[in-house]
């Protein structure tokens, strides 16, 4: 039994993506939605660490202008190996900033398959879909797969609840 | 005056799994296609070992031998590209699975009789070839999904998901 040939498009449409690196595993993700590619030496001033954030692979927060990003750990989001992230990506319209290890290479893909519906896990929120390149097959990640709603929440609530605790302390030492 | 029985002979592919044979209705495969590159990324779907490429399309490979024999195989000769059904009868939706087997495939004629109340969702009846009774596998049970399976089994059936994974 076959089935229906796939719907061709008149032009074959391109995106531009980074190819990106995580616990060994490669990924892909689309350029438009990376707003900043930073070291991690370089934001070792703008960091804060989060002691028990509640959500595992949240563990420092950054620090741009007004907003907090909470920076996920790529490898923990993925159930991978760990491995000393050196890179990171500040995402477009997100609180998210993902750990990465490197980037391998910016390219660009044609066609981007929807994940299959055999794939039933939480990589249903993960990625936008795969994508076959050079013979390789890529998961390209959805930019707001990383946090969910929930968990942002989460964050947000520790934060208020830690700043107002350390503005407690700070008025009780200004009585004294 | 004599009867004449109609037996409805089917079109189905004999495939091996380890020591056992099982038959899938030839109309639920697509192809037989030689073992090529695996490819695998994080995910959380356990019956998925990856996914291969195939005539441009990205097809999962489906683990089922644990579910039919109770192991894993990590021997296979072939990949068995089966057409798997994911929104039912009212609003069909087709995408290609692979399911590695691990001896050569055969296709036959045969008459199917149809399962009994006692049988596994996945074994859509049985046939009878060379004096040997073998199980039709109804692809789309086999690789079903949680949200797929019935909350409830039918009186008396047996669910081998939840008797592999207790």
């Amino acid at each position: 039994m076959r089935l229906a040939p796939k719907a061709k498009s008149p032009a074959a449409k391109s995106e531009q993506i980074i190819l990106f690196r995580v616990g060994g595993a490669l990924f892909a993700v689309s350029s438009a939605s990376v707003q900043e590619v930073r070291s991690v030496d370089s934001l070792a001033g703008a960091s804060a660490e989060i002691k028990d954030s509640g959500v595992l692979k949240v563990r420092h927060l950054l620090q741009r202008g007004e907003q907090n990003l909470f920076v996920v750990n790529g490898t923990i989001h993925f159930g991978l190996p760990l491995t000393p992230g050196t890179l990171v990506f500040i995402l477009r319209q997100s609180r998210t900033a993902l750990l990465i290890d490197g980037i391998e290479k910016m390219t660009s893909m044609t066609h981007l398959q929807a994940l299959p519906l055999a794939f039933h896990g939480e990589e249903r929120q993960w990625y936008r879909g795969l994508t076959a390149l050079d013979q390789t097959v890529v998961p390209v990640v959805d930019p707001q797969g990383f946090l969910s709603e929930d968990e942002v929440a989460r964050l947000d609530n520790l934060l208020t609840q830690k700043v107002s605790a350390e503005a407690s302390v700070a008025s009780s030492g200004a009585l004294q | 005056m004599t009867v004449a029985t109609e037996i409805e002979l089917q079109s189905m592919v004999l495939l091996r799994l380890g020591e056992r044979r099982y038959a899938v209705v030839a109309t639920e495969i697509a192809e037989l296609v030689a073992p090529s590159r695996m490819f695998k990324f994080p995910h959380r779907s356990p019956k998925v070992e990856g996914v291969i490429l195939r005539r441009g399309r990205i097809v999962p490979v489906c683990e089922v031998a644990e579910r039919l024999l109770g192991k894993k195989i990590s021997a296979r000769r072939f990949y068995l590209i089966a057409v798997r059904n994911y929104g039912g009868h009212k609003a069909p939706h087709k995408e290609w699975v692979a399911i590695p087997v691990t001896g050569e495939c055969e296709l036959i004629n045969a008459e199917i009789t149809g399962p009994s109340a006692s049988d596994a969702p996945h074994i859509a009846g049985r046939i009878s070839h060379d004096g040997n009774v073998i199980e039709v596998l109804d692809i789309s049970a086999l690789t079903a999904r949680p949200e797929d399976e019935p909350a409830f089994p039918a009186a008396g059936a047996t669910n081998t998901f939840v008797e592999a994974n207790s």
